[in-house]
C-alpha cells in the first residue's frame, strides 16, 4: 500500500504552507495532494502557485495531486477550477461533479473525492468510462461494504483496475454548508470575515454541553472532533484491497503518522499514543463514526 | 380551489407545486389543496425519508399513483439515497416498480441507479435529487448530458442571485425548495448523522434516526440526546425541538449557543417572483413525514400564493395570514429565507 497526505484542509499562511510540505517531502509519504478544497477565499497561494509548488514536489519523486473545492457555488469558483484544470496536466481530485466533468473534457486524470458518493460498484463502474483512475469512498462507507464493491469490480478483468484510497488518518471532513461556522462564532457576516479563520490553525473544537467534543469548526466545513485512525488497523484495509492510505493534514503531528505508517507496514512499529477519546475508526467497523474500537477487535 | 387564470403573465409557465406525502391521507392532503404534483418513496431504505410507518408498501403505492391520476395531477418516485453494494438489487426494483407504474419521474441521486434507470427505462423521466447536490453549470450539464436529466432539486446552499444566474443558462428545468426542514449542509454530503448515530440520510434514509433519540425529563429540564449525545438541554418554558445535529446548542470556546444553526424552517414565500421570474419551473415542499394536516395547510398557502402571482404579476404580495399559518407550522415556529438570502451564510 501507498501512503498520501491529504490537502491541508485548514488556513495556514504562506510560509507555514510552505515549511510544512518541505517537511512533507522527508517524510516517506509516495502521494501529496495540493490545493484548496474548502473556501474559495482562502488565497494563501494563487493558481500559479499551487502548479508551481507541484512541480518542485515532483521533481523529488512524490506523485503530485491537485485537488479542488467540495462546494461549488460561484461561477468565479468554477473559473479558478476551470483554469486549473487547464493549465496542470497531473492528476485532478475531483470533490464535485463540476470539476470531474471538467477534468473528463480535459481528458485529465481523475481521482473521485469521498464527496461524490461513490457507494457501490455499478456507480463506480460508470464512472470509469470517465476517466477515473483513483477514488476515494464515502467517509462513511465500512470496510466490509467496501470490500463487497470491490469483490465484484474485481471480476470486471478487462477494465483497467482503478486505485482504491481510503481516508485513514485525520479529522473527517463531515459536512459543507454555504454558511461560515467560523464567521458566525465570531459574530461576522461571511462576506466580512477578515479571513479570521487563520487565527485557529486546526479549527474550533465544538463540545455538547456535557464537555464532549463532537465537532471541530472550519469556516464552512464541520470536521469530527475525534481524529479517525485506522493506522493500526492497515492490515484490514489491505486485505480488503485498498491500495492507499490517505493521511489528512492537521498539525502538529500529522507527518510523524506518515513516518508511523510506514513503519508499521514494513515491519517495524513505532507506537505514537493518542488520547483514546480523541480517536475514532467507527466507520470502518459499520458502526457510528464517533466509536472507537480497539485495535484487533474488529474483523471485517 | 385551483384559480388557473393567466392574464398578463410573460413567463411561458405557471410554477409547478410540488408536495411530499407519506401516506395516502397525505396523498389525498396534498392533491386537494392544489399540489400540481405529488412525490412518494416506498417503505424501505431507497428514499430519504425512511421512518417507520411512513411511507408506501409495493401495493399501497398503486392506489397512491391512482388517486393521483385520477386528479389529473403528477406523481413522482423518490429513490434518493445511495446502494451499498449488497443491497443494490432493491435500488433497481425500485427503479422498476416505478417504472411499471408508469410515474411522472423518478427522483434519483445515485450515478448508479441513474445509469440503471436511463438504459433499462429511458422513457421515464429522471430528476436529480437534491441529494446529488448540484450547485453549478458544469453540475447540471454532467448529469444531463451522461444520464438525460430533465429536471434537477438544487441544494439549499444558494444564493437567490446564484440559483438566478443557474436558471438563465441551465440546460435542464430546475425544481427549488420553498417550505419545510431546513438543511443547511449541502444535501447528500453532510455526515453528521452518521457520525453520532450510524445512520445518515445517504446510506439509510434517515437523518437522526428515531432509534437513536431520547427524550429526558427531570424536575427543571428536558433533555433531547441522540445515541447518548447531549444535543440540546430546554427549560420548562421553551419548546423542544427534535434533536438533529446542526440544530443542537453546543459549547464553543466560553459560548454557549446554536453554532450551525437555529430550529427554523425555510419559507421562501417572499421570493416566489423572482423564482418564477428566473423561470423556476417547480416550488418543492419538504416533508414527507409531516401530518396529511400539514401538508394540507402549506399547499393550500401556496396554491393561493402561485396563482395570485399568476394573476398579479409583479404586484405580488405574500399575504399575512399565510406567513402566519407557515411560521406555525414551522420549526421553533420560526421561518428563513435562508442561503437565498445572502446575510444568512
Amino acid at each position: 500500500m501507498k501512503i498520501s497526505l491529504g490537502p491541508v484542509l485548514y488556513f495556514w499562511d504562506r510560509k507555514t504552507l510552505l515549511d510544512f510540505y518541505a517537511r512533507a517531502l522527508e517524510t516517506p509519504v509516495d502521494i501529496i495532494y495540493l490545493g484548496e478544497v474548502v473556501c474559495s477565499k482562502r488565497r494563501t497561494l494563487s493558481a500559479a502557485d499551487w502548479i508551481d509548488l507541484a512541480a518542485d514536489i515532483a521533481r523529488c519523486g512524490k506523485q503530485v495531486v491537485l485537488s479542488t473545492l467540495t462546494l461549488i457555488e460561484a461561477e468565479s469558483e468554477i473559473g479558478y477550477a476551470r483554469n486549473l484544470v487547464e493549465r496542470f496536466d497531473g492528476m485532478i481530485e475531483a470533490n464535485d461533479y463540476a470539476v470531474l466533468n471538467m477534468a473528463r473534457a480535459q481528458g485529465r486524470d481523475i481521482c473521485a473525492g469521498s464527496s461524490l458518493n461513490i457507494y457501490n460498484s455499478a456507480t463506480l463502474e460508470t464512472l470509469a468510462q470517465c476517466g477515473l483512475k483513483r477514488w476515494v469512498p464515502p467517509l462513511e462507507m465500512s470496510g466490509e461494504s467496501l470490500q463487497a464493491m470491490l469483490q465484484n469490480m474485481a471480476r470486471d478483468s478487462d477494465r483497467n483496475r482503478i486505485e482504491t484510497e481510503v481516508f485513514s488518518y485525520g479529522r473527517l471532513p463531515l459536512a459543507h454548508s454555504a454558511r461560515c461556522f467560523t464567521a458566525r462564532f465570531l459574530n461576522r457576516p461571511k462576506d466580512q470575515c477578515e479571513f479570521r479563520c487563520a487565527d485557529y490553525q486546526d479549527g474550533i473544537p465544538l463540545f455538547s454541553q456535557e464537555q464532549q467534543g463532537l465537532f471541530q469548526i472550519n469556516g464552512i466545513q464541520t470536521q469530527s472532533f475525534a481524529h479517525c485512525n485506522l493506522i493500526p488497523h492497515w492490515q484490514l484495509l489491505r486485505d480488503a484491497g485498498v491500495d492507499i492510505m490517505r493521511i489528512s493534514v492537521s498539525s502538529p503531528g500529522c507527518l510523524q503518522q506518515v513516518t508511523h505508517l510506514k513503519s508499521s507496514m514494513t515491519g517495524n512499529a513505532i507506537s505514537i499514543p493518542l488520547a483514546e477519546q480523541d480517536v475514532c475508526n467507527g466507520y470502518w467497523f459499520g458502526e457510528p463514526g464517533m466509536v472507537s474500537l480497539p485495535a484487533l477487535q474488529g474483523n471485517l | 380551489m385551483r384559480e388557473m387564470e393567466t392574464c398578463g403573465m410573460n413567463t411561458a409557465r405557471q410554477i409547478e407545486l410540488v408536495c411530499p406525502a407519506g401516506n395516502l391521507p397525505s396523498v389525498k392532503a396534498a392533491v386537494d389543496n392544489g399540489a400540481d404534483a405529488v412525490y412518494i418513496g416506498l417503505n424501505n431504505k431507497t428514499n430519504a425519508r425512511y421512518f417507520s410507518g411512513l411511507n408506501f408498501s409495493d401495493s399501497s403505492i398503486e392506489k397512491a399513483v391512482q388517486y393521483i391520476r385520477d386528479h389529473g395531477r403528477k406523481v413522482f418516485v423518490a429513490i434518493n439515497t445511495y446502494p451499498q453494494e449488497k443491497n443494490w438489487p432493491q435500488w433497481r426494483e425500485a427503479v422498476d416498480i416505478g417504472a411499471s407504474l408508469g410515474v411522472d419521474a423518478l427522483i434519483i441521486a445515485d450515478i448508479g441507479v441513474m445509469d440503471y434507470a436511463a438504459s433499462r427505462h429511458p422513457h421515464i423521466a429522471r430528476h436529480l435529487s437534491v441529494q446529488a447536490s448540484a450547485t453549478s453549470l458544469e453540475a447540471l450539464q454532467f448529469y444531463h448530458e451522461q444520464f438525460g436529466i430533465r429536471r434537477a432539486v438544487l441544494p439549499r446552499v444558494l444564493s437567490l442571485k446564484q440559483v438566478e444566474r443557474l436558471a438563465a443558462k441551465s440546460p435542464l428545468e430546475l425544481e427549488v425548495f420553498g417550505f419545510g426542514s431546513l438543511c443547511i449542509m449541502a444535501e447528500g454530503r453532510c455526515y453528521l448523522s452518521s457520525y453520532v448515530t450510524g445512520d445518515s440520510p445517504n446510506n439509510c434514509g434517515a437523518c437522526s434516526p428515531a432509534h437513536a433519540v431520547r427524550w429526558e425529563e427531570s424536575a427543571h429540564t428536558l433533555e433531547t440526546r441522540l445515541n447518548n449525545v447531549l444535543i440540546d438541554r430546554f427549560r420548562p418554558d421553551e419548546p423542544a425541538g427534535y434533536p438533529t445535529l446542526c440544530k443542537g446548542r453546543f459549547q464553543v470556546e466560553q459560548h454557549l449557543f446554536h453554532a450551525l444553526e437555529e430550529p427554523v424552517s425555510l419559507n421562501a414565500l417572499d421570493m416566489l417572483p423572482q423564482l418564477a421570474g428566473a423561470g423556476i419551473a417547480a416550488i418543492k415542499i419538504e416533508g414527507r413525514q409531516r401530518a396529511p394536516a400539514y401538508i394540507a395547510k402549506v399547499a393550500r398557502v401556496w396554491r393561493q400564493a402561485i396563482d395570485r402571482h399568476a394573476r398579479m404579476g409583479s404586484s405580488y404580495a405574500a399575504q399575512p395570514d399565510w406567513h402566519r399559518t407557515l411560521a406555525e407550522l414551522a420549526e421553533g415556529s420560526q421561518t428563513t429565507l435562508g442561503a437565498y438570502h445572502r446575510p444568512w451564510q
